[in-house]
């Protein structure tokens, strides 16, 4: 037991606590710790507020595992609901989104009355949520300092109406300090991590308290339970009716964690990076799963050791105290009291915000704001939004006291989650589907809300008329439409029945009237600008606008609602964005969007609309002229993809170009150093053929040496022919002129006439030549020019090889896929450096032992041929005493 | 007499110069490369060397340097006598201190002239 004076003091020194957290993260002394990811996926952990604290042990403690699905649901959707997060988080910062309405209305055009309609749902789902959390501190509050609940006489001796006072203060203090509503609020969110921090761990301080404390061990419980309690009835599936619960619930808690007002403000609004979403991935989902570890446990435990009656949602309150232990019961009162105020200040917040900027400012103030002073806009919708967070809160108050006392905090939670959810096909189907519009989104909801009131709230109040009718009579006064058994249904408790027609309806009549009605023009653009937002277009080119805009008279009503200098700043941005668009003649539209984007921030998307339309003079855009638009824009993108290809291929071309340039170059080196060769090649034997017939003319030589000079001309003129012959050759096949008859050709009998040459010049050498070829062996050769390759290889060999003991071997092979020529010798094989450059044209190897001197042709014009033969000629590097040279031929096709 | 090295891998080239100067009373020596040529050089001291560029082992280039390195040799005349006659390769000789670049194709009538006149 702890007195209510020291309570007091214990909560309000622990609100200044997390008022001077708040400014201190708001003066950004604690900055680097707010934008840190954990503190983004903490504050998610406003998901779990008392409902979860404290009733999802009441509903365990009744129903065993029913309480689990809530958690579950958003654990399986994490994925999805990055990837789609990401989207529209992305919209909504490039617009200035602050709220679910404001999204809403944003995607179907700006529509004022979607908005507020949005903003109605909200309010109507999250105001009993929020007096449930009051309720919750109320009634905690006088358990651990009375251990009973007593109703108060007046709100003046009730402990809750301070508390309601205390966090309006706390939210409309740090919750509304900027008038651009879009600006995320690091005080706020850092209170709520840390707040999500210290349920958190109160919770499972108390949990292991009761589990291995009070009782020795989960086995402990376990055992207890399976003994006195009707244990299966809590672990397993009762019946078809279980089944269908986690079934209805996992896709209701799914939608509820994108649709609930404070989920999208922590999630979007609040958002600062990619990267605080990818940490969200696996914390947000161990942060669920950490929160309900202990709960199955207190909820047994609850029902073994209090008595019949008790509250179960209390148990984890209860139980310490019944054991007498105050500091434990104390850790979890303030855990459910961190619960609380951070999801009343996020919830008002939130509503506040989509109160002023899409009901109040859109449909009343705002006349009168165009024409105030600056300095008074900005405080007038800062003490709007603070006059409703006040208003939010008292009204909670209010409908706290007419609550039933026998409601659970369960399914009062479960009713708001119902109630967002009519959101859901608007929000999740407007993503993604262009068509969507404002008047099916409209109809949707409104058929959604009424199928939802007809069948859970109507049965649930028990209105007197309407239930008596209905069910005896049936829905739309058909019997055989009872509420409860729509379509014989009967299998679906109240709030599963209702939350299936209402989806079924709702998304039924969204599609519908959405694919039967042409909307607005205007509407389509922003359907677009959000559908299409993978495009990656800039938004403000998406953007349709056409007419005449009076820019002096913008700038007057931008300056009105943010003040002349945020104003000027924010045109000199948007000047410097745009200059390099000074050409384009729709500089209008850009200008008017990107206003339009300014106001939309301080007094919501339809607002900002509807004012500008004041000062714009819009032409109605045709649906053709918007196709044509639309088509232009794609057709932009494709023709600068196009330009970007083609580029690209420029810029290859003309690195080949370069290459090819550099080749001819080197190619040009390499013809004149040809080139001079050649000439060197020819001078010699002309210069000895000249030598020879100038002396024969000039001198009177003996016979003899006359027969020699004369046959030395011979000779020369020989070899110049020779040399002639050979350079043609080279040339030609170089230049691929002469194309290679092929024919297949037996290598047994080829490759023996080939070399029959040299047996003579051999006779009287030790020199032998081997031939080791596979019998009927054929190839596709030109057998002259095969034959010009033997020989010279064989030639060249007879250069290397010792005159006595010289050995030349010559072999042909067949193998799978090429037929293998090789000649090898015992020569002195090649100098390695050499090895790359001996297929060069006139390269001449010092290793030479003959004297006469070749052309340096040989190994050249033999790569020609084998070339022109689609095959390869290689020296082969393994042989260590002599050289081998390998032919490689394609395989001889066989008939 | 005068002595004269007829240096060349050409033996139809030497075979010509081989009369051509032994007509003319000079004592002949032949070497078909350059380290030859060297050997010969060193041993016989003749009195000029004809000496063409492009040969096996060592070129003509490098044994004209080895000449003029040589102090006993350096006196020696050299006359190139080649078919490389592009301008950089006569300079070249010439730098090196050869006396005369003669092209091939050469007149014998010319080449005879030349060794006379530098002797």
């Amino acid at each position: 037991m702890i007195s209510k004076p020291l309570l007091s003091i214990i909560i309000i020194a622990y609100l200044i606590l997390l008022f001077v957290l708040a400014y201190l993260a708001e003066q950004s002394r604690l900055k680097k710790f707010v934008g840190h990811p954990f503190i983004y996926v903490l504050s998610l952990g406003v998901y779990c507020s008392a409902w979860t604290y404290y009733g999802s042990i009441g509903i365990a403690a009744k129903n065993g595992i029913e309480f689990l699905p809530i958690y579950l649901g958003p654990v399986i959707v994490i994925p999805a609901w990055i990837f789609i997060l990401k989207k529209v988080i992305q919209v909504s910062k490039q617009n200035n989104v602050a709220s679910i309405a404001d999204f809403l209305s944003l995607r179907y055009g700006n529509s004022r009355f979607l908005g507020a309609l949005v903003t109605f749902v909200c309010l109507v789902a999250i105001l009993p949520y929020i007096s449930l959390q009051l309720k919750a501190v109320s009634e905690t509050f006088q358990l651990i300092t009375t251990k009973q609940i007593v109703k108060p006489g007046s709100f003046t001796k009730d402990s809750s109406f301070y508390i309601a006072l205390t966090l309006g203060l706390f939210s409309a203090l740090f919750g509304t300090n900027s008038s651009d509503a879009s600006q995320g609020r690091s005080g706020v969110l850092f209170v709520v991590a840390i707040e999500s921090f210290l349920k958190l761990l109160f919770f499972l301080i108390a949990g292991f308290y009761i589990t291995f404390i009070v009782f020795k061990g989960p086995h402990e419980i376990l055992q207890q339970a399976q003994e006195q309690l009707h244990f299966n009835h809590f672990t397993a599936f009762q019946s078809l009716e279980d089944v269908m619960n986690w079934q209805f619930l996992i896709p209701l808690s799914m939608f509820a964690i994108f649709l609930l007002p404070r989920q999208f403000h922590i999630a979007v609004v609040e958002n600062k990076s990619f990267k605080q979403l990818h940490t969200s991935l696996w914390a947000f989902p161990l942060y669920l799963l950490l929160f309900n570890f202990f709960v199955i446990f207190i909820a047994w435990a609850g029902n073994l050791l209090l008595p019949e009656g008790t509250k179960a949602d209390y148990y984890s309150l209860l139980l310490p105290i019944s054991r007498g232990n105050s500091f434990i019961s104390l850790l979890v009162f303030m855990g459910g009291f961190s619960a609380v105020i951070s999801m009343v200040v996020v919830s008002t917040i939130a509503l506040s915000t989509m109160l002023s900027n899409n009901v109040i400012i859109p449909y009343g103030v705002l006349q009168r704001l165009s024409v105030n002073e600056p300095t008074k806009n900005k405080q007038l919708i800062l003490w709007i939004r603070r006059a409703l967070v006040f208003a939010i809160i008292l009204i909670s108050y209010i409908l706290l006291h007419s609550f039933r006392v026998e409601l659970s905090l369960f399914s009062i939670g479960l009713v708001a989650f119902l109630f967002i959810a009519q959101l859901a096909p608007s929000f999740f189907i407007g993503l993604y589907w262009s068509r969507g519009s404002s008047f099916g989104a409209i109809a949707g909801i409104f058929v959604g809300l009424l199928v939802c009131v007809f069948l859970y709230l109507v049965p649930y109040w028990e209105v007197p008329y309407f239930t008596k009718t209905l069910s005896e009579a049936g829905f739309l006064g058909l019997s055989s439409l009872p509420p409860n058994n729509l379509f014989g249904f009967a299998t679906l408790n109240p709030i599963q029945n209702a939350f299936f027609w209402s989806m079924v309806a709702n998304s039924f009549v969204y599609v519908f009237i959405s694919l039967g009605i042409v909307s607005h023009y205007r509407e389509r653009n922003y359907a677009e600008m959000v559908v299409n937002l993978n495009y990656q277009f800039d938004s403000e080119d998406a953007f349709v606008w056409k007419g005449k805009a009076d820019i002096d008279a913008i700038k007057e009503l931008l300056v009105r609602f943010l003040g002349e200098r945020q104003v000027e700043k924010a045109i000199a941005k948007f000047n410097e964005n745009n200059s390099r668009f000074r050409e384009i003649e729709n500089e209008d539209a850009r200008f008017i969007n990107f206003s339009e984007k300014l106001l939309t921030g301080t007094i919501g998307a339809a607002s900002a609309k509807i004012l500008l339309s004041n000062v714009t003079h819009e032409q109605p855009v045709s649906l053709y002229e918007l196709l044509e638009i639309l088509e232009e824009n794609r057709a932009a993108l494709l023709s600068n993809k196009k330009l970007k290809e083609k580029s690209q291929q420029l810029a290859k071309i003309t690195h080949e170009l370069k290459k090819a340039n550099q080749e001819l170059i080197e190619q040009d080196e390499i013809k004149d150093s040809f080139l001079d060769t050649v000439a060197h090649e020819l001078k010699t034997p002309i210069a000895s053929i000249r030598a020879s017939s100038e002396l024969l003319v000039e001198e009177d030589l003996p016979l003899e040496l006359k027969e020699q000079f004369l046959a030395n001309i011979q000779q020369d003129s020989e070899r110049l022919t020779d040399l002639v012959n050979t350079i043609l050759d080279i040339e030609k096949l170089q230049r691929g002129k002469e194309h290679l008859q092929l024919v297949p050709v037996n290598l047994s009998e080829f490759v023996p006439n080939s070399i029959s040459r040299f047996y003579p010049i051999l006779k009287d050498t030790g020199i032998k030549i081997e031939l080791n070829i596979e019998p009927n062996l054929m190839a596709n050769i030109h057998e002259n020019r095969m034959s010009q390759v033997l020989t010279n290889l064989v030639s060249n060999s007879l250069k290397f090889i010792d005159e006595k003991k010289g050995l030349i071997q010559l072999t042909a092979k067949q193998f799978q896929n090429h037929i293998e020529l090789t000649v090898t010798d015992n020569g002195k094989g090649f100098v390695k450096n050499d090895i790359p450059m001996v297929f060069d044209k006139f390269f001449q190897s010092k290793n030479q032992l003959l004297k006469a001197k070749g052309s340096g042709l040989g190994l050249s014009i033999c790569k020609q041929i084998v070339e022109a033969h689609n095959g390869k000629i290689f020296i082969d590097e393994n042989v260590k005493t002599g050289a081998r040279i390998t032919i490689r031929l394609p395989k001889a096709e066989v008939e | 007499m005068k002595k004269i090295l007829i240096v060349d891998d050409e033996p139809n080239i030497v075979m010509a110069l081989e009369y051509t100067f032994k007509k003319r009373d000079f004592e002949v020596f032949i070497a078909r490369d350059g380290e030859e040529a060297l050997a010969i050089t060193t041993k016989e001291l003749p009195d000029i060397i004809i000496l063409d560029v492009m040969m096996p082992k060592l070129d003509g280039y490098q044994t004209l340097k080895r000449i003029k390195e040589t102090e006993e040799l350096k006196h020696i005349k050299v006359v190139f006598l080649s078919a490389k006659n592009k301008e950089e390769d006569i300079e070249k000789g010439l730098a090196l201190g050869a006396d005369d670049y003669i092209k091939k194709p050469f007149s014998i009538k010319q080449l005879v002239n030349r060794i006379i006149e530098l002797l």
